[in-house]
């Protein structure tokens, strides 16, 4: 049995309460932290405990808060992203949902250890059942002294505020989510600046997830180094996963990371295997974005070793035969799924998504939701799988944001590792509107050389 | 397509311009700005839609262009441009749903209110139109309905029919 750190108490009745959520121990972090650290010690524990962002990125969350600028006189914001929107991803309206005050008591510490003294929620205006929970949460917490003014006595102020978005998947890219609190379009700003140079109103911003910001509770209770020594090498303390698609038991999943991907499907503790006694065909590790992966390249390594789910163990073999564990969205594809009708399901997603703003995202996703539609209803050409290829590569690397990156690797990944599924579905226009190319030999690991990925790492 | 010289005039009741104030205090002295999505949010669940005068209304109230708020509310899936039926079922036509029958689900639909993606019905109740994921994909497939924003989840033909019977009879 794993540890959890997040999810312990989740099915305790009334752990949506803050009378519920202190029994078990709830704000002990916030008392610790603003009675007893300096804010300088509790970035120190947050750096200690290797805690990386749980948004997708995986970038260090003690080295971004380290990077906030502290003029004189300018204010400072934390901005917690909760714009929770990348396919097969739900870990953070789970949190919300159930245990609101885990988020609250997070953002009120991480808010002192970053000086600053208005913070915001952004959630995704689609949430509005979490948004009622998180102010109900708030009003409580406030009432019982742990918001507003002069805090437990100690002289520190924070507001902390929800604020719904409108419904846009690229507002959960940092700036993109700046530009919409500031009440203006999802679009993306050109880094550098950086936010946590020049964010909201132009002030230093440092932007975190949900799940981020909610992990320096234990962090802060126990110490980073207690943190860091849960998890396997630069993979520190627990994840959420989000396990979506053909599983026995779909659902949000604390994990250790470095739990065997083989473990995590199979076992009763965790997913229970794949529904209807059917067998894996896929999977999408890390949300739509990430590469997707068949079953044997899943399970094991090229090399036969077994895949952990950690961030390292998850890329290894870059993109040949590897993927990401992003934001731990986990879908599982049974062999009766059709990989070129997904494949066109997330273009049109990213195409639906795509703010405009860049022409390469901007056209290339129209691009490929079009090519892709005419291949998975019988009107595909054998040179499409090229055109999709030179597409992708055309969009990856070219845009100001990750979304094209986003949009790009689900179509290239699909195709390096299931080309023959498209291309029997030129080759088989008829058959393949009716039945489905089934499990198939799949990923035989390609030798063909793939070039060096970049990641977006703030 | 309602022409915008057909759109009628709307007016904000005190209670709504209450709250109006009460989020524009949580932002910066100067940044009102910042309230736009929120109150636009409240316009439609007042009125079922963001309609010209509305949207002019607003940007008279937080002392911006009208271009700002037309700008913000066609960027954003969540603000109707037109009027939709009273109850606007969203079905979520993502990946993860898809894999478990979210497209049979939106068939359904279509033929139990026996109008097309986006369409009214004729006695003005409902609509109904496909979505991207709305982070429920463990529940899939699912739909919401706003204003409130329920959530329906592990939806099935028949939870669906109940769905439709229980609102018609609301």
């Amino acid at each position: 049995m794993g540890r959890k750190l997040l999810l312990e108490h989740i099915n305790v009745p009334g752990i949506n309460t803050l009378e519920v959520y202190r029994q078990k121990g709830g704000y002990r972090a916030v008392e610790k932290a603003i009675k007893t650290l300096t804010p300088d010690e509790i970035v120190e524990e947050v750096k200690k405990s290797g805690l990386r962002g749980r948004g997708g990125a995986g970038f260090p969350t003690g080295m971004k808060w380290s990077f906030l600028a502290k003029p004189e006189g300018v204010p400072r914001y934390l901005v917690c992203n909760a714009d929770e929107s990348e396919p097969g991803t739900f870990k953070d309206r789970y949190l919300m949902n159930y245990i609101p005050h885990a988020l609250i008591e997070g953002m009120i510490v991480s808010s002192f250890a970053l000086g600053a003294n208005t913070s915001y929620i952004y959630v995704r205006g689609e949430m509005m059942p979490q948004i009622r929970i998180l102010e109900k949460a708030i009003a409580e917490a406030k009432a019982a002294g742990f918001l507003g003014q002069n805090i437990l006595g100690t002289g520190y102020n924070l507001e902390l505020y929800v604020q719904p978005g409108g419904g846009a998947y690229i507002c959960g890219e940092e700036t993109a989510l700046l530009e919409s609190l500031e009440g203006k379009r999802g679009n993306p700003r050109i880094k550098p600046p950086f936010p946590a140079i020049a964010g909201l109103y132009g002030c230093p911003t440092v932007v975190n997830n949900v799940e981020s910001i909610a992990a320096v509770v234990p962090i802060i209770n126990d110490g980073g180094d207690e943190y860091a020594k849960i998890g396997i090498g630069r993979s520190t303390g627990t994840k959420l996963i989000s396990a979506s698609g053909n599983l026995v038991k779909p659902g949000v999943y604390e994990i250790e990371l470095g739990l065997p991907v083989e473990e995590f499907i199979y076992s009763d503790e965790y997913c229970g295997g794949i529904a209807n006694g059917k067998r894996l065909k896929a999977t999408v590790a890390g949300g739509s974005s990430v590469p997707i992966l068949p079953a044997n390249l899943t399970l094991k390594y090229a090399n036969g070793d077994p895949r952990l789910m950690s961030y390292e163990s998850l890329s290894e073999g870059g993109f040949a035969t590897g993927t990401m564990l992003g934001s731990g969205g986990f879908i599982a594809f049974d062999e009766d799924q059709c990989i070129v009708r997904n494949t066109w399901n997330f273009a049109r997603f990213y195409h639906h998504e795509s703010c405009g703003q860049c022409s390469p995202c901007r056209e290339g996703t129209g691009w490929l939701e079009k090519v892709l539609h005419r291949l998975e209803y019988g009107h595909g050409k054998m040179s499409d799988i090229d055109l999709l290829v030179d597409v992708s590569k055309k969009i990856e690397g070219n845009t100001i944001c990750p979304l094209g990156d986003a949009a790009a690797w689900p179509v290239a990944s699909a195709i390096r590792h299931f080309r023959d599924e498209f291309e029997w579905h030129v080759k088989e226009p008829v058959k393949s509107l009716s039945s489905n190319y089934g499990l198939a030999n799949y990923a035989v690991p390609i030798e063909k050389k793939v070039e060096e990925v970049k990641q977006d790492n703030l | 397509m309602l022409k915008v010289e057909e759109q009628q005039p709307v007016e904000f009741s005190s209670a709504l311009l209450v709250n109006f104030d009460e989020i524009v205090k949580r932002y910066p002295a100067g940044k009102q700005k910042s309230a736009l999505l929120p109150i636009l949010h409240l316009v439609q669940a007042e009125f079922g839609w963001t309609s010209v005068p509305a949207m002019d209304k607003v940007a008279e109230y937080l002392n911006i262009e009208p271009i700002e708020v037309y700008e913000v509310a066609s960027f954003y899936s969540m603000y109707f441009l037109q009027p939709k039926g009273k109850y606007v079922l969203e079905v979520c036509r993502t990946g993860p749903c898809c894999l478990v029958g979210a497209e049979k689900i939106m068939g359904h639909i279509e033929n139990k209110l026996g109008v097309k993606e986006g369409e009214v019905t004729a006695d003005g109740l409902f609509s109904w139109r496909g979505v991207e994921c709305l982070a429920a994909c463990g529940f899939a497939p699912v739909l919401q309905i706003g204003p409130e924003y329920t959530f329906y989840e592990n939806l099935t033909e028949q939870s669906v029919d109940q769905l439709i019977d229980d609102l018609r009879n609301k």
